[in-house]
């Protein structure tokens, strides 16, 4: 289980219907990537967020497949067009089995 | 081969390696230009709601050896520069979050956390601007962690933190951000001035096998490429930094020894009087300049 997981979002609070916005997303993750020995010259096993999926109102928005080579931290960011007011679910799943959640309201102005 | 024909060969090639070297000269000279620190007066956080001046009068102490106190993110590339304008791309900002969480945790016999005396975190503000400071018994020199340490131990009854473990890098990093913007402005009098000479001894001290001191670099040479590098004055306005080579927060002393090692020297510990001292004289050189809470650096 990797520690001190915390993801974050940014999303705007409101957009016109229609609008296309930039969304943040950052997760605190070690991303290990599998490849890499430890002290003891063994393998340090694998354990990376492998999926993140984006979802507005139930609708998705992005599914993300992520690999190894991704380093540290990932720090995603992306355009979505919004028609509707509700609520984003952002969703990180972890090699290990966990899975993250947050969420974020859009109103429509 | 006979051995003129050798001779000869060796003359060329000689003469090859001559011709290249005074290429890469020219070619490293040239275009000085680039590695000129940015023209940006003001660092704007977060879209203007932390605006932390670039470039500060020295102080009375430093006047003779720098002719303006500049900040280190002038000298590093755009899209290093840009991360720190958004504390949501700021990845330093994870790590003190991290910090404020630590801050309300129970630990120890004592049964308290940090805000059981302290109260909420933002009554840390302005701390980190006059750190390292003598404590309170006025016989030691200590810094952001060794005052950390002592509250864990003497008043929660809880572990010390190793001075470069990430609990404690975490916290230094919480503690820093609440005074972004505030000038820093150490005490260099009084108890405290022995302290002074000795980290202005030190930086000016060659160590190594390379023979070089704080000041080759970072007085003599900021603005300059070392190699692929670019030299800044070196100031600590920005840390603990959140350094991109490591995806981690660094601290002083862990740069101190980073540095130390560069010149082929054994370096002094974390927490050593020596980095205490160091770290003194090199708050009192960026006299003036805003913290810039956890900085991003390459």
């Amino acid at each position: 289980m990797a520690e001190n997981v915390k993801p974050r979002v940014k999303v705007p609070k409101s957009a016109s219907a229609g609008e296309v916005i930039t969304i943040k997303s950052l997760i605190s993750h070690p991303m290990e990537s599998g490849q890499r020995k430890g002290p003891d010259g063994n393998l340090v096993p694998r354990s990376i967020i492998n999926r993140f999926t984006v979802e507005l109102n139930g609708k998705n928005v992005i599914d993300m497949q992520l690999e190894p080579a991704i380093s540290t931290n990932p720090y995603i960011e992306f355009d979505a067009k919004v028609d509707e007011a509700g609520e984003f679910k952002f969703t990180w799943y972890d090699d290990d089995g966990s899975v993250y959640e947050e969420t974020a309201e859009i109103e429509i102005s | 081969m006979t051995m003129i024909e050798r001779a000869r060969k060796r003359r060329m090639h000689r003469n090859l390696v001559a011709g290249a070297v005074a290429a890469t000269l020219s070619w490293t000279v040239a275009p000085g230009a680039i590695a000129d620190p940015v023209d940006e007066p003001t660092i704007e956080v977060n879209g203007g709601e932390f605006s932390l001046p670039t470039r500060v009068e020295p102080a009375d102490h430093v006047k003779d050896a720098l002719p303006e106190v500049m900040s280190g993110w002038l000298f590093r590339d755009a899209d290093t520069r840009a991360m720190q304008l958004d504390d949501f791309e700021n990845q330093g900002m994870i790590f003190a979050d991290s910090g404020a969480e630590a801050w309300d945790t129970v630990e120890g016999t004592e049964g308290k956390s940090c805000a059981s005396c302290h109260n909420d975190i933002e009554s840390m503000k302005g701390v980190r601007a006059s750190m390292p400071k003598m404590n309170e018994a006025g016989d030691d020199l200590w810094s952001m962690e060794n005052f950390i340490n002592d509250c864990r131990v003497n008043r929660m009854g809880a572990e010390e933190w190793a001075w470069n473990s990430q609990p404690m890098k975490n916290m230094t990093a919480a503690i820093s951000v609440q005074s972004r913007g505030l000038p820093m402005d150490v005490a260099i009098d009084g108890p405290a001035q022995s302290w002074w000479e000795k980290g202005k001894e030190m930086y000016y001290t060659r160590f190594g096998q390379l023979e070089m001191s704080c000041a080759n670099c970072h007085e003599d040479n900021y603005g300059n490429m070392i190699r692929a590098d670019h030299l800044s004055q070196g100031q600590i306005n920005g840390f603990p930094v959140y350094r991109l080579k490591d995806s981690n927060v660094v601290s002083i002393h862990q740069r101190f020894v980073g540095c130390v090692r560069d010149t082929r020297a054994e370096t002094f510990k974390a927490g050593s009087e020596e980095f205490r001292a160091l770290e003194l004289y090199l708050a009192s050189r960026g006299e003036g300049l805003p913290i810039e809470g956890v900085s991003v650096r390459h």
